[in-house]
């Protein structure tokens, strides 16, 4: 009996001392990494922790990785859960920055006292189809687009559709839709086109990450809508820029307000970005109504948005506070130039100039970092 | 805390009684008290405290209505409830007969050498992780279902209600099927050794008075073993019940309630999954977890009866076998 009890009490510290143990293994690591100056540097380390929308991920994670060869004692930690996980751990507190690809909405915003809206970047969605033998470049309108997501528009050959693009020869086929079945920023860009084009979406389905489709079947992510849209024939969806030139799925020249059919580009993009800027408000406002959807401007790409960090205007803690502000001014200036690599849009002049008018009222204790 | 007097008074027995057995007969009924019990119960309370939101918006109707408007904020789950529910029922529906196939193979007929292969080929399909099978259903299985598999169905059973309309590869069906190759390893497996526990003086008793090896296992084994079978079977309910990865990628995601089995539709787990990281108003969220709620009410619910079940069985047949 004795010796089983013995057994039992050593196995028992076995593994008590087995979990305090590995807090303690950890902790030399950064010491052969940094040699030298490490055991200052470690102590200086500031870690901040960002969290929210996924479709900036690749972006934000190349800045953070760029932002740490500059200044290696700043982490910037990005955790992509999402625009809705996002806002509710800036709102908690939990971290000091969020992502989020639609604005925060009125409601929202009321409850987010000091909340700063900062756009990093711009994203286009583009209209992709399988209709064999017919390539990219199938010329659509927005009210084209409702109607087939409406359900309206069913054949591929409806006089609606042959009449913006003559000379394709369009099957008699149905058209079979496809959407995204989780909540996503491009859903909410696409859906916010939709409404802006169209009455009847807006009264009907609205805009939001995710709604009430009339019809169509749900892909999960970008690579499952793609992946219906590419093995489905007749079928039509909606992805991401980068997404549609990684693919290389053909995809639609949309209509846009000044009657231009347009391709989706980067440069498209921009155009439609920098038309939308005399209707921004000021970081600190409410941008509820902001959307750059059918945005003026001859060679502007009507699908397109800001995606936006989220940070408060008072900080509670001096040197977070101030590495933050220098990350995010890094980010709209010098960051600005990782964009087009990874297929998002660099931000416009004029939008640089209001986010820096934004930055600037980042504070502590009523003292601004910047200047 | 009732035993801290009862060592204190006797001494005499302290010794005696604080043997390793008594102190792990605590241990592990501590564990079982406070893991299993208390965890059921804190997720409980999280969920309804989390759903009430949505429970005093929509009261009842939640679980009969089937709009799911996250624009306009009106939820109801019925079209998740009937998915959940059918895309399990097809997977136990075609997946138990091949498991108990499986298992009566491996468990009376295979040699012992194929036994030693095919065993572990099985039971290394159930470590496969769910969203590689969910791969091979969006890219391999749902075209050849809406290539192969619909079309004589559309052409010879398109009479029925279950088989009509257009078939885009995503639907009930692929999905009943994809989670019927997930349960497969465990209904088969936990049937097999139900089967192989069943005394041979069964089988000699049923052969001697002349019976077919197939009425032997019908009649002498299979009954024998039904208990634990379909405890095997309520296991494998479990499993697709709760399956979100898999399902979700090739049920085609879309909130319906349809005859047609080659009909797109969506389940409970699937859109917990697809659309809580974005839910941003609080009652879409409360909804989203009262869905939650419901699924895990019903993952109770099946459990419960299936134990009724077989309690029923054990009580009125047991006596016989």
């Amino acid at each position: 009996m004795k010796n089983e009890i013995v057994l039992f009490a050593v196995a028992v510290m076995l593994v008590l001392a087995g979990c305090a143990g590995a807090p303690q293994k950890e902790q030399p690591a950064p010491t052969k990494a940094t040699t030298a100056a490490a055991p200052v540097a470690a102590a200086e380390k500031i870690t901040l922790n960002g969290a929210g929308a996924s479709f900036p991920y690749p972006l934000i994670s190349r800045w953070s990785f760029e932002y740490n060869k500059i200044k290696p004692s700043v982490q910037m930690n990005y955790q992509s859960i999402g625009s809705g996980g996002g806002i509710r751990q800036i709102t908690e507190k939990t971290v000091i920055w969020a992502g989020s690809d639609a604005p925060l909405s009125d409601e929202q915003y009321s409850k987010l006292p000091g909340i700063l809206h900062i756009p990093e970047t711009i994203g286009a969605v583009v209209v992709a189809y399988n209709v064999p033998n017919v390539g990219k470049g199938l010329k659509l309108s927005g009210e084209v687009l409702a109607d087939i997501f409406l359900g309206k528009i069913t054949k591929w050959n409806d006089q609606k559709i042959a009449a913006f693009n003559p000379g394709v020869s369009l099957p008699d086929k149905d058209i079979i839709v496809a959407h995204r079945s989780d909540g996503s920023g491009t859903t909410f860009v696409f859906t916010d086109y939709l409404s802006a084009v169209s009455d009847e979406w807006r009264t009907k389905v609205g805009r939001g990450t995710s709604v009430n489709w009339p019809v169509g079947l749900g892909g999960k992510g970008n690579e499952g809508l793609a992946g219906l849209v590419k093995q489905i024939p007749y079928s039509i969806g909606y992805v991401e820029l980068a997404y549609a030139t990684e693919t290389r799925i053909p995809y639609a020249f949309i209509k846009n307000r000044e009657g231009n059919f347009v391709e989706p580009t980067l440069a498209s993009t921009a155009t439609a970005a920098a038309g939308a800027v005399p209707m921004l408000p000021k970081g600190y406002e409410s941008w509820s109504k902001v959307s750059i959807v059918n945005a003026p401007g001859k060679d502007a790409y009507p699908i397109a948005s800001f995606t936006y960090l989220l940070v408060y205007r008072d900080q509670a803690d001096e040197v977070k506070g101030r590495a933050l502000v220098e990350f995010l001014w890094w980010v709209i200036h010098d960051g600005q130039k990782y964009s087009a690599d990874l297929l998002y849009v660099p931000l416009p002049s004029e939008v640089v100039k209001l986010n820096e008018e934004t930055i600037k009222l980042i504070n502590y204790q009523g003292k601004s970092f910047v200047g | 805390m009732n035993f801290f007097p009862f060592f204190i008074h006797r001494r005499e027995k302290l010794r005696k009684s604080i043997t390793a057995d008594n102190l792990f007969k605590l241990f592990t009924g501590g564990i079982a008290l406070l893991g299993v019990i208390g965890l059921a119960v804190l997720i409980l309370k999280e969920l309804i405290l989390g759903s009430m939101l949505s429970i005093e918006a929509f009261g009842l109707g939640f679980l009969y209505q089937s709009v799911w408007d996250p624009v306009f904020n009106d939820f109801g789950a019925l079209p998740f409830i009937y998915g959940t529910l059918i895309s399990s029922l097809l997977a136990i529906v075609i997946g138990v007969p091949l498991s108990l196939g499986i298992a009566v193979y491996l468990a009376e007929i295979a040699s012992s050498k194929v036994r030693a292969i095919i065993t572990p080929i099985i039971e290394l399909l159930a470590a496969i992780p769910s969203i590689i099978i969910g791969l091979w259903g969006i890219f391999v299985f749902a075209p050849f279902m809406r290539e192969h598999i619909a079309p004589p169905l559309q052409n010879y059973l398109g009479f029925l209600p279950f088989f009509k309309g257009p078939a885009f590869g995503l639907s009930f069906l692929t999905a009943g099927v994809v989670l019927a190759f997930m349960i497969i390893p465990i209904v088969s497996s936990v049937s097999r050794e139900a089967i192989l526990a069943v005394p041979n003086l069964q089988r000699e008793a049923a052969l001697a008075l002349g019976a077919t090896r197939w009425e032997a296992i019908t009649i002498a084994v299979l009954p024998y073993a039904r208990a634990a079978i379909f405890g095997a079977v309520i296991l494998g309910l479990g499993r697709a019940i709760g399956e979100t990865m898999a399902v979700t990628m090739v049920i085609g995601n879309t909130p319906q309630i349809v005859a047609s089995l080659l009909a797109p539709g969506h389940t409970m787990a699937a859109v917990i999954a697809n659309e809580f990281t974005e839910a941003t108003g609080d009652l879409y969220l409360s909804a989203l977890i009262e869905v939650g709620l419901i699924l895990f009410a019903i993952a109770m619910l099946v459990n419960a009866l299936a134990r009724a079940i077989v309690w029923k069985f054990l009580r009125v047949k047991g006596g016989e076998a």
